[in-house]
């Protein structure tokens, strides 16, 4: 749940207009312009170094069961990787990560 | 200029034909937003809010993600906007095809810019080089037309369905599943593999460190990680 749901009207305004502008930048506002090449390099990595460091502590300590790290969650992670990986399928993943999930928890209860 | 009506007609219709294998990557992860949004709290106008003035799923994840831990708003929108830094890039490289177009395109062109409707805007573009400007704003138009909407009703039907399902179904777990499928797509070179890596020793060890920040330190250095080793990778040829 979210603690505190003031913020969450603030974080979708705020997110809309960002996103918009990102996507408006070069198109309508900075023309034709040469980027550095350094940091298109880094550019490049924003997505890999921003999104598992996002979820690392997510699957290690789920809120769900206070922050004490659940072998189910971790199973199931790695099992959606292993297949997201091995298959580049989104439906693939989430079907195996979930499957794994029910069933650990399943047969640990 | 019948014809030219004809053939402009059947850019459009291309597009919207190599657009249709996206639908099955799109439905899942709108779904699953409605679905992790309504779980956490959100109320069903929020949640499409989130989908129709954001249109990134990644981002709206983030977004999603922390304000569950209860960050603060600033590094909330920080984050997420780094998430989608990336289309700075995808902006850039349609200048050289848009750049001239009225304004109100434009807008219009910037709201729908999302990673699918580039990916084959710019494959087209690079193909046909020489087709006129409409040709390529109609294939645009083709490739989003049915994209956006799917998005949106993909996002509603999880908000509805998510606020039927109870708790026992571990649907918090519906985020990290979700970026799980996302990002390992993305890990196809070893600067990738690389800078995700140093993201989750990095974000983990610096998880003790007030107000989320620890996440941009880890970002940070695994944007520096994966640039650097894309050197090391270039100089080794």
């Amino acid at each position: 749940m979210i603690p505190d749901p003031e913020k969450i009207w603030p974080v979708i305004f705020g997110l809309a207009i960002g996103t918009f502008l990102i996507r408006y930048s070069f198109l309508g506002l900075l023309g034709d312009r040469e980027l550095p090449a350094w940091f298109l390099r880094h550019l490049r990595y924003v997505g890999v170094a921003v999104l598992p460091g996002l979820i690392a502590p997510l699957i290690l300590w789920p809120q769900a069961t206070g922050g004490v790290p659940d072998p189910a969650r971790i199973m199931a992670a790695t099992a959606a990787t292993a297949i997201g990986l091995w298959r580049k399928s989104v439906i693939g993943a989430v079907v195996f990560g979930f499957g794994t999930l029910y069933a650990v928890q399943y047969l640990s209860a | 200029m019948a014809a030219a009506n004809n053939t402009l007609k059947s850019t459009f219709w291309r597009g919207f034909r190599d657009s249709l294998p996206f639908i099955l990557v799109l439905v899942p992860f709108g779904t699953l937003f409605g679905v992790a949004a309504t779980a956490a709290g959100l109320n069903v106008v929020q949640v499409m809010s989130f989908s129709v003035l954001v249109i990134a799923g990644a981002a709206q994840f983030s977004a999603l993600t922390l304000l569950i831990d209860n960050a603060p708003t600033a590094i909330i929108l920080l984050t997420s906007l780094a998430v989608n830094l990336r289309m700075a890039m995808y902006s850039a490289a349609l200048v050289p095809h848009f750049g001239k177009l009225r304004t109100k395109l434009k807008l219009i062109i910037a709201y729908l810019l999302v990673d699918q409707s580039f990916a084959l805007s710019i494959r087209n573009y690079e193909e046909n080089s020489e087709q006129p400007v409409e040709h390529k704003v109609a294939y645009f138009f083709g490739c989003i037309l049915i994209l956006a909407p799917f998005w949106y009703v993909s996002t509603y039907l999880g908000a509805a369905l998510g606020a039927s399902i109870p708790a026992v179904y571990s649907l918090d777990f519906a985020v990290p599943v979700c970026f799980i499928a996302l990002i390992a797509p993305m890990l196809r070179t070893l600067p990738h593999i690389i800078a995700a890596f140093v993201s989750v020793v990095a974000a983990l060890s610096f998880a003790w460190i007030p107000y989320n920040l620890g996440l941009i330190i880890a970002a940070i250095l695994a944007m520096i990680a994966g640039a650097y080793t894309e050197l090391k990778v270039e100089a080794a040829k």
